[in-house]
């Protein structure tokens, strides 16, 4: 324990009465429970995300199911101090798997009162939140931030919050004289004494995570942990215990962009043309890093135009390459789409949608690329949409994408989002198969008498020659052509190209099997949703079925083509509605006619392609969906009030 | 003394290609349009270098122009209009192995296209680039283009064009990282053929403007330089692009020029028209170096890589 004494000195002077509080504390034993939701926010800069990362870490190593969802202000550097500035992360952890971000947090630290606003605002907190405030600001030497400071902690009670004023900066203090950088690892030891993490896993994860830091920097760091930790001892009477779940598959734990990179790595695709852009950015920043551990190369080209065109070059010589990007990269990409689509290109686009239209919420996350994918090319463009539901659908479904590509001949767009992409979960280890790899450039001679577009009548499929095989020179076109690779002169020409373009997606639909019905194969009604939601929307439906509703979901990752079987599932429904993250007209707003309104674009697609009518019902304000506000919706369409759910404040 | 060394041996090229062998699909170019003119170039230089059309590339945007792969019995691309560039740099990126020819118009480059055109002359990847340079739009039937003269008429400027044109070979020479400028005519095929082939041979990207003349929507463009020839300057050196004395005396304006002084080349550009190289350095960076590395990285090795990348995130 020489740890806490030596912290004790620095805090009190006084040895001996930290010795006390520590054999009391010994006693105490922790509360047990299910899961909580903690959430760490500050004025960007301060670590904040950091210490999250690394407690969320810790804790899926311990064996608990973990979400991580960072809390990004729109600006790069809001000003300090300021009310809708608040940046920082929430970590949901628990006994069992945890597949979102929740609803109302439990516990919040605040290195500021007023970044705390903003967040009330967004419902992040309930009754009884405990709110972890650094005091400093109440003592501050400008009575202006004093008022602000006593105001704030006023109000925060007033609406229920449990405020403990705690002196964050001043526990640094014994171990370092500029505090402002090491308050997030003080902190970080704080949690871990309230969630009962072994100290030492702790240690161990942050070293790891500093590994490329000097060792002064890693020493200190390991000694504000050790200060929060004990700090929290001796002052502090939350203490939990969260136990692990058995583990029986090996684990790892990463974000959606950390496991689209790596499933750019084990789909064998060795080029990354790229264009920097919020949320997608960050996968190519680990991709540059590691990519040319397994051969493979990321260009940042001028454009997002040149990216995708790179991208095409690269693939019709031969291996197939992946552009990312997000919505706006993606309207840019739209004509070179077409061009992959009409010269039967493989290729691998991925989106990690964010707010839109134009420059949207850069930071945040929308679904709103859907229609946009599917439809956003001129004339008829056919091509392979995939939307990931989970991390671990990051990684796979990108090894996917590409064995689809090649196989169809086709581009394929993998759609993600900001939640995935700055989630954080761990997923089972994949277990590395050589095949994902693909196959060397087939050098062989091209087979005679065989063109480059030679159709198969029955699956719109061809045989594709790639430069280097001697005998099937060809000229790859934007322009229609025939199946012997000619500009197509005639009408006939054009209509079987069309034609056999489009076969694929059919043939494509008749490899795949029906979607899941989360809960019953019949009832009142069908959740129809797409991409990140799915934990949200899962975690929802459970609660009304406990509730007796007769409620069920479906969550489609194919959205071209769709998932076969959908008119079945759907007739066994009295209503359908699907949950999305976009823009949509309410359903009795007077001021649309039936015919005016606008939907959801998965319910736009599914009304479309089924003639059923279904209802959306979506949301588009920048956040991940809360299971709570989509079990509140379930309810309400069963005509009853508001559930037992401890409401936001 | 004579006779055969012990050693001797004769190694029967397989395969011997002739023209034939690059002609692709017939030109549907108008009779009188330079774009034939440079077709045949290439197609010589192909078959003078022996390059096996299954590893010959040609390259194209859109316009009258960018058809130029059609034509050619090679592997080719024809993408979209300004994209060539990109696409080009693609190809390469991961198969240096392969001959890429680019064709593009004034318009497919230096309008729609001029963001690629200023990246891909930086990345210097060795790819030979032809721009066919009509100063006018062909295909969508007579627009102005960015090096269309000041006051050409033409259908969406009926009074004039307003603005002086562009100059490409001073915006290239700005670039930083270029390698290889030249300018060369339709109408002389042997300095075109010369030119072409010098900017094959070269290591990195080769930017060639060729002047380039059409008939069928800016006649005359040209006449004046044919008829007075002087006004063009032939650039001389040992090191520069080398026609033989006949040919050269179709040139009676004669300039000495080092193609390694960059900044005499940037003058030469802003005066006159210069013919020949105005520029080469083999010494520069090349991209390729960059975008290669790594190929043929065997799967043990790619699964090794992954599972320690795994081992980062393992919980
Ligand atoms: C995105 C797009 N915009 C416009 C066009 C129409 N277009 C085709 S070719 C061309 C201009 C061609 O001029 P140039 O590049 O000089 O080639 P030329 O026909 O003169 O050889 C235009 C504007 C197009 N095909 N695509
Ligand atoms: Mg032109």
């Amino acid at each position: 324990m020489t740890r806490d004494l030596r912290y004790l000195r620095a805090i009190t002077g006084d040895p001996s009465t930290r010795v006390t509080v520590q054999r009391e504390r010994a006693q105490k034993r922790p509360q047990v429970i299910d899961e909580h939701i903690v959430e760490i926010v500050s004025d960007s800069g301060e670590g904040a995300q950091k210490a999250g990362q690394i407690f969320g870490a810790i804790s899926a190593k311990m064996g608990n199911g973990v979400w991580t969802v960072e809390i990004i202000p729109a600006e790069i550097k809001p000003p300090a101090r300021s009310r809708a500035g608040a940046s920082g992360i929430r970590i949901r952890f628990g006994s069992n798997l945890i597949s979102n971000m929740g609803d109302a947090a439990n516990v919040v630290v605040a290195l500021n009162e007023q970044v705390l606003y903003g967040r009330i605002d967004s419902g992040a907190y309930k009754q009884g939140t405990a709110v972890l405030l650094e005091n400093k600001w109440g003592k501050d030497a400008s009575p202006e931030i004093v008022e602000q400071y006593q105001t704030a902690v006023a109000y925060f009670r007033s609406r229920g919050l449990v405020v403990h004023e705690l002196p964050i900066e001043e526990g640094c203090r014994s171990v370092t004289a500029s505090p402002r950088l090491g308050k997030n690892m003080f902190v970080l030891g704080i949690l871990c004494w309230i969630y009962n993490r072994n100290l030492d896993k702790a240690l161990a994860e942050v070293a790891c995570a500093f590994a490329r830091k000097s060792e002064e920097v890693r020493a200190l760091n390991r000694q504000l942990i050790e200060a929060g930790f004990a700090f929290a001892q001796a002052h502090l009477t939350m203490h939990y215990d969260v136990p692990a779940r058995p583990q029986r598959t090996p684990l790892v734990v990463m974000n959606g962009n950390q496991a689209l990179a790596l499933g750019v790595m084990a789909s064998g695709m060795e080029l990354v043309a790229m264009y920097p852009i919020t949320p997608a950015t960050s996968a190519s920043h680990y991709l540059s890093e590691i990519f040319h551990d397994v051969g493979g190369f990321v260009h940042q080209a001028e454009d997002e135009i040149a990216a995708i065109n790179f991208a095409i070059g690269s693939s019709f010589s031969g291996k197939t390459a992946c552009t990312i990007t997000s919505g706006p990269g993606l309207a840019l990409k739209m004509e070179s789409i077409g061009l992959a689509v009409m010269a039967e290109i493989p290729l691998v686009i991925v989106s990690v949608q964010r707010g839109g239209p134009a420059t949207g919420l850069p930071t945040k996350v929308e679904q709103g690329d859907l229609l946009a994918a599917l439809f956003g090319a001129p004339g008829d463009a056919p091509k392979v949409v995939l939307a990931a539901a989970t991390i671990e659908e990051c990684f796979h479904l990108l090894i996917a994408a590409r064995q689809l590509a090649e196989t169809f001949r086709i581009p394929v767009i993998l759609l993600t989002d900001a939640n995935l992409a700055t989630g954080v979960q761990p997923f089972p280890r994949p277990k590395l198969r050589p095949q994902w790899l693909g196959l060397p450039i087939d050098q062989a001679p091209w087979q005679r008498g065989v063109s480059a577009y030679d159709w198969d009548e029955k699956t719109g499929l061809s045989p594709r020659p790639v430069p280097g095989q001697r005998g099937g020179e060809y000229v790859a076109t934007g322009l229609a052509h025939t199946s012997g690779a000619k500009v197509a002169y005639e009408p006939d020409a054009n209509e079987w190209g069309l034609t056999m373009r489009s076969r694929k997606l059919a043939t494509l639909q008749q490899t795949l099997k029906p979607p899941a019905v989360h809960g019953q194969e019949k009832g009142d009604l069908l959740v129809v949703g797409w991409g990140s939601t799915l934990g949200a929307i899962e975690e929802a439906v459970d609660r009304a079925r406990a509730d007796g509703l007769a409620v069920s979901s479906v969550h489609l990752r194919f959205l071209s083509p769709l998932e076969p079987g959908l008119k079945q599932i759907f007739s066994r429904f009295r209503d359908i509605v699907t949950v999305e993250i976009n823009y949509s007209d309410a359903a009795n707003s007077p001021r649309n006619a039936e015919a005016s309104r606008r939907y959801g674009q998965l319910a736009w697609l599914l009304r479309a392609q089924l003639l059923f009518d279904i209802d959306c019902w979506s949301q588009a304000r920048g956040q991940p969906l809360q299971p709570g506000a989509i079990y509140q919706e379930i309810r309400r369409r069963f005509g009853l009030e508001r559930g037992e759910l401890a409401c936001s404040v | 003394m004579f006779g055969l060394k012990a050693d001797w041996s004769l190694e029967v090229t397989q395969r011997y290609f002739t023209l034939e062998s690059y002609t692709g699909a017939d030109a549907r170019w108008c009779p009188g349009c330079g774009d034939h003119a440079v077709l045949t170039a290439v197609q010589r230089i192909c078959r003078d270098e022996q390059l096996p059309p299954e590893r010959t590339v040609a390259v194209s945007g859109i316009g009258c122009a960018s058809r130029f792969p059609h034509y050619m019995a090679t592997y080719g691309f024809h993408g979209l209009h300004g994209r060539a560039l990109p696409l080009a740099c693609g190809i390469k990126a991961r198969r240096p192995d392969l001959h890429v020819w680019v064709a593009t118009g004034d318009g497919d480059c230096f309008s729609i296209g001029a963001g690629h055109w200023i990246h891909a002359v930086r990345y210097n990847m060795d790819i030979t680039v032809m721009v066919f340079d009509n100063n006018i739009y062909g295909l969508t039937k007579k627009q102005t283009s960015p090096t269309s003269p000041a006051g050409l008429k033409t259908n969406t400027h009926p009074l004039g064009n307003p603005l002086p044109p562009q100059n490409p070979l001073s915006v290239t020479l700005a670039i930083s990282n270029v390698s290889f400028v030249a300018q060369t005519i339709d109408w002389h095929p042997m300095h075109l053929h010369a030119t072409l082939h010098a900017a094959f041979k070269h290591r990195g990207l080769s930017f060639v403007r060729i002047l380039q003349r059409c008939p069928a929507m800016n006649d005359h463009a040209f006449d004046e330089l044919q008829r007075n020839p002087e006004k063009l300057s032939l650039l001389t050196h040992p090191q520069g692009i080398g026609i033989d004395g006949s040919a050269a005396d179709r040139f009676p304006n004669q300039q000495v020029h080092d193609p390694s002084n960059l900044a005499a080349a940037r003058s030469m550009a802003e005066a006159g028209i210069p013919i020949g190289l105005l520029f080469q350095d083999e010494t520069r960076p090349c991209y390729d170096h960059l975008t290669s590395a790594g190929i043929g990285t065997s799967i043990d090795a790619k699964l090794r890589a992954l599972d320690g990348a795994l081992d980062r995130f393992a919980v």
